[in-house]
């Protein structure tokens, strides 16, 4: 399969939030007006103006002891047949756009016009935010621009720690494959999260569900059945969850 | 560093303790991962469960302050288990050390305690020397009086079960890390340690280095790949700034101010240069005459040698001039005007409210900043009235880093050179512009007005720091560190003309014919070019199997990228460790790193710093002893400790006003108090609370705390809640987390929590005031630095 794809470790992920930072530089995004709600994790949710946010989940053992902090730097998964587009298409097939060079996709201004419910519901990973003034719904676009001219991603180039990475699709396939063997001496829960359906891969260190609820789309499908599931058929629980 | 960020890489065993440093040195995790990858146990131990104990391996709590317990107990496991690097401790350290009949050590307190000055006779912990005046030794460590002996007789007490009791650390933790981290004294294994100022700012901050540093010597983990002792330096360039020496007891190089006691050059030469009998000590400072006469004639290119000796500033005898002192003499009035450049004392200062009122006693004081801080508009914040206030602030804006060139010197001793991005903004200057003009104007007025002394300020080579177009100019600032030949001089054969750039700091000279702003400097500008801009990955293959980039920028001393290395070798120069291998001898010549000296394998020892040349497991220069002892922080939840009855550090540093508001053991404050950084934010914010996307993700000052005190205090996460002491109160949003932990210490429970110190009142509204107006003016006895990492306070509901 051609195209683009992120690979992106969490065993190696600090939460130093580069990433989630370098997202607004690139995209001049406006900061959104947050406060401390007991929770490092800022802001809270994605927003039309947050395309990137680093999700911090505190794992407890029955003794009341902290065992881990997962961290979660959660993304447009750009999936490879893109369940938004497919449902965005019956309105206006010129609203989401699917780039064929890499994979990426595109929400336009035209998305104002979609019923953005319906653009919401479709996506299994929760993703699409829209702006409450203008009606534009937005997302993570694969700095498109910079990857049209050689350059990585905003966020992959300020990873610090290698837990970003961006390259071709069959290469980041081998580099998540090898590193989950690798992960999976230390972490016997390792999964790789819907290899064969996004060009966003995650390795997670342990089950997808403790990191979000979105963060797979079979977790959410076992969670919420909705019309966006008879939509996004490509989606197969099982076959999604390869090791 | 003794080492450097790639180095890391190289370790089997990662500690990081006193350090947060994936939040606060996020880079350093891509060599923390590497090492992770080829096996290495990272290990974060600390108050606290953070970002950098999500990515360990072993992650132990431990109750602040009390990590000399801990390191004790690890040198005292080491030694029972036999577990040290004897090869190494023998022929490297100073274990085989006789020390004179007069040491002792007795409840906490080591001989030579006069309880009036609460100082010590250091005389009492000299070594007993031979008729050479050199120390006697004992290689087979059995002379009872001899520093392995000592070591183990001292460590005696640090038994687990006492180390379990203070730290409040599970006594599986303990021996867990013990083991792990002592595996290393094998001589192909090495471990390191990632210290900040979580170890730092204690009234037993450099003891607590210290003990480190005894754990790294007897394992054999000094000089070697992936070893050493690493401070993570907190600012970009704190490495430079520390090396030009900006505090007020060295000049640049770590040259000793002079005293007023020191009325010539030869005195004051005389009472630091080292003098060592035994010819296989290298004893490098003995060059100390080269390196202070050159660094006078940077100052002063066209005076007389003992002329200019006498225009250096001079500290009475016994003066200390550090910052906590300035801030209490201040509050006395003793000082009329104050600089506050590129810093913010009325937030990053311990005991900020102290500070605060010390500022409104001055005339006037100027603030050179980027933005407004709660320095520069001290006299309208909280519980001030602007009217009450005499002092007259000045505020000058100055360009920021990316806009100005000059160089930059990491943790690792690398100075990068960097290129000016951009012009400053209007009206904006580089701090180097800033500094110029304002010596012009104060030397125009000397020249025209008089006054007392003006010698020194006439006199000045100032024309080495500007160039034609009378500007700042940081290359020759840059050749000036680095220094000229000022006459002709022969060495060695060769013939170096007047104005050339010395090569290194083997070539300075005491008879005043070369200058070096800086002799560690000497040799990053050279004929050759400028040094610290070199940006080329060219390596050797030897160089390639340890990380190192010998022609990526430069590195002091000498492009030396690991110090202490002669000790990675054996006595043949035959590698410890051969799979990654600093230097070794290839029978004509060192390969790999630039050696500690270039002298044939075993022709010097290896630690050629030291007037002996050992490395120091007794360490009789330190103020407060010549190895680490157990005190509790000068606030502190306990009465008494296992370890002895003195309480505190006999010597640290205390004021008498009635604004230190020191309480111990009371009911009224009985919470363990910490402070720290987060990665969004950088010290007390000035650069970073001003940055909309940075304050997105950290908006609020917040105080973590474990779920048991929460629900104790009724406070639910996410509420608004009171932090208070003596010194005073702040406002902050509880984050209630099972990453914080009660203690067990002594039999009872001890709550911590902790506060970031990156906010204050100037902006945002609502972001809450400065952590420092709870922390202590205390500090450490040999560097003043203040107790800001473990102090007592209260938390309640509002």
């Amino acid at each position: 399969m051609e195209g683009k794809t992120f690979f992106i470790d969490l065993t190696r992920c600090t939460a130093c939030r580069g990433c989630q930072i370098a997202c607004k530089q690139w995209h001049k995004l406006p900061a959104e007006k947050t406060y401390n709600w007991g929770s490092h994790q800022n802001p809270k949710d994605l927003s039309y103006i947050t395309y990137k946010l680093v999700r911090m989940e505190e794992v407890v053992d029955k003794n009341g002891h902290i065992k881990d902090w997962l961290f979660f730097p959660e993304q447009c998964r750009h999936c490879v047949e893109p369940p938004c587009k497919m449902a965005a298409d019956d309105y206006d097939e010129k609203a989401i756009l699917h780039d064929e060079a890499t994979g990426s996709v595109i929400f336009t201004e035209r998305t104002k016009k979609l019923p953005f419910d319906e653009i919401k519901d479709a996506c299994p990973y929760n993703i699409p935010r829209q702006d409450p003034k203008t009606g534009m719904i937005s997302k993570c676009d694969m700095c498109i621009d910079r990857v049209q001219n050689g350059l990585l991603p905003a966020c992959v180039q300020t990873c610090p720690t290698g837990a970003m990475n961006f390259g071709d699709r069959d290469e980041m396939i081998k580099l998540a494959k090898k590193r989950l063997a690798e992960v999976k001496k230390t972490y016997p829960k390792a999964i790789l999260g819907d290899v064969d359906d996004v060009r966003v891969i995650y390795l997670f260190q342990e089950e997808p569900e403790k990191y979000y609820q979105f963060a797979v789309a079979s977790l959410e499908q076992k969670n919420l059945l909705t019309r966006k599931e008879l939509l996004a058929n490509v989606f197969s629980p099982l076959a999604n969850l390869k090791l | 560093m003794t080492n450097h960020w790639i180095d890391l890489k190289n370790s089997d065993c990662i500690l990081i303790m006193g350090s947060n440093a994936a939040e606060n040195h996020p880079i350093s995790f891509k060599w923390v991962m590497r090492a992770k990858e080829k096996g290495a146990t990272l290990i974060h131990i600390d108050p606290r469960f953070t970002r950098t104990s999500a990515k360990a391996d072993i992650y132990a709590p431990i109750r602040s302050g009390t990590d000399i317990a801990f390191l004790g107990g690890l040198i005292k496991y080491i030694l029972d288990n036999k577990l040290y690097f004897k090869e190494y401790v023998v022929n490297y350290t100073n274990a085989s050390f006789i020390v004179n009949r007069k040491f002792k050590f007795k409840d906490g307190v080591f001989s030579g305690f006069d309880p009036k000055t609460r100082k010590y006779d250091k005389s009492y912990w000299k070594f007993e020397l031979d008729k050479n005046g050199n120390p006697k030794k004992d290689p087979t460590l059995r002379h009872s009086r001899c520093v392995f002996q000592l070591l183990k007789k001292h460590y005696r007490r640090y038994t687990i079960d006492r180390v379990a009791e203070v730290t409040g650390m599970p006594k599986e933790d303990i021996l867990k890390v013990y083991k792990i981290y002592a595996s290393t004294g094998k001589p192909d294994k090495s471990a390191t340690i990632m210290y900040a100022m979580g170890w730092t700012q204690h009234t037993v901050g450099v003891q607590n280095i210290r003990a480190m540093a005894i754990v790294q010597l007897l394992l054999g983990n000094i000089g070697v790949a992936g070893g050493g002792v690493n401070a993570l330096r907190g600012e970009s360039n704190v490495q430079g700034s520390t090396d030009h020496c900006l505090l007020y007891h060295i000049l640049p190089g770590y040259l000793k101010t002079p005293k007023a006691s020191q009325p010539t050059l030869a005195d004051y030469n005389k009472k630091y240069t080292p003098i060592c009998h035994d010819p296989k000590s290298a004893n490098w400072w003995h060059n100390y005459p080269k390196y202070s006469a050159s660094f006078i004639k940077a100052m002063y290119m066209d005076a007389d040698l003992e002329e200019a000796y006498h225009w250096l500033p001079k500290l009475d005898d016994g003066q200390n001039a550090s910052f906590l002192v300035i801030f209490d003499e201040m509050l006395k009035g003793k000082y009329k005007g104050f600089f506050s450049w590129g810093q913010n004392p009325a937030a990053g200062l311990a005991n900020s409210n102290k500070a605060r009122k010390a500022l409104s006693q001055l005339d006037w004081m100027v603030v050179v900043n980027i933005f407004d801080n709660e320095t520069a508009s001290f006299w309208k914040g909280p519980g001030m009235d602007p009217e009450k206030i005499k002092t007259e602030v000045f505020f000058l804006p100055c360009a920021v880093s990316v806009e100005k060139e000059g160089s930059v010197t990491n943790s690792g001793r690398w100075m990068q050179w960097r290129y000016a991005a951009r012009k400053p903004m209007v009206d904006c200057k580089p701090d180097g512009d800033i500094i110029c003009e304002l010596f012009e104007k104060i030397r125009h007025l000397y020249k025209t007005e008089g006054g007392a002394y003006p010698a020194p300020i006439l006199n000045l080579s100032f024309e080495q720091w500007i160039n034609e177009k009378k500007q700042y100019d940081p290359h020759k600032i840059a050749k000036l560190i680095n220094g000229y030949f000022l006459k002709d001089v022969t060495i060695k054969g060769k013939t170096y003309k007047a104005g050339t750039l010395v090569p290194s700091f083997a070539y300075l000279q005491a008879d005043g014919s070369t200058c070096s702003g800086n002799w560690l400097y000497c040799g990053s500008y050279t004929e050759k070019g400028n040094m610290a801009a070199r940006r080329s990955k060219a390596q050797t293959k030897e160089q390639a199997k340890i990380g190192l980039f010998p022609n990526w920028s430069w590195c002091w001393p000498v492009n030396r990228r690991i110090l202490y290395n002669r000790a990675s070798v054996d006595l043949k120069g035959r590698p410890y460790a051969p799979q990654k291998p600093v230097i070794q001898w290839d029978g004509s010549k060192w390969i790999g790193d630039v050696p500690d000296g270039g002298w044939k394998p075993g022709a010097k020892y290896a630690f050629i710093m030291r007037k002996y040349g050992y490395g120091q497991i007794y360490g009789p220069g330190r103020a407060d002893g010549p190895f680490p002892e157990y005190y509790e922080p000068l606030e502190c939840p306990i009465k008494h400790h296992p370890f002895s009855k003195q309480l505190h550090n006999p010597l640290s540093i205390i004021f008498k006003d009635d604004m230190e508001g020191l309480v111990s053991c009371s009911a009224k404050y009985p919470i363990v108090c910490s402070t720290y950084r987060v990665t969004e934010h950088w010290q007390t914010g000035v650069m970073t609370r001003w940055q909309p996307w940075l304050l997105e993700a950290e908006p609020q000052l917040f105080v973590e705390m474990d779920p048991i005190l929460a629900k104790k205090k009724g406070i639910k996460n996410g509420e608004l809640v009171i932090v208070e002491n003596e010194r005073g109160q702040l406002k902050a949003v509880a984050i209630v987390t099972s990453r914080l932990r009660p203690f067990k210490v002594m039999g009872k429970t001890v709550h911590e929590v902790g506060i970031p110190w990156h906010y204050g009142w100037v902006y945002p509204k609502n972001g809450g005031d400065a952590a420092n107006i709870l922390t202590p003016s205390v500090g450490d006895p040999n560097t003043s630095i203040p107790e800001t990492k473990a102090f007592m306070v209260n938390v309640r509901k509002i």
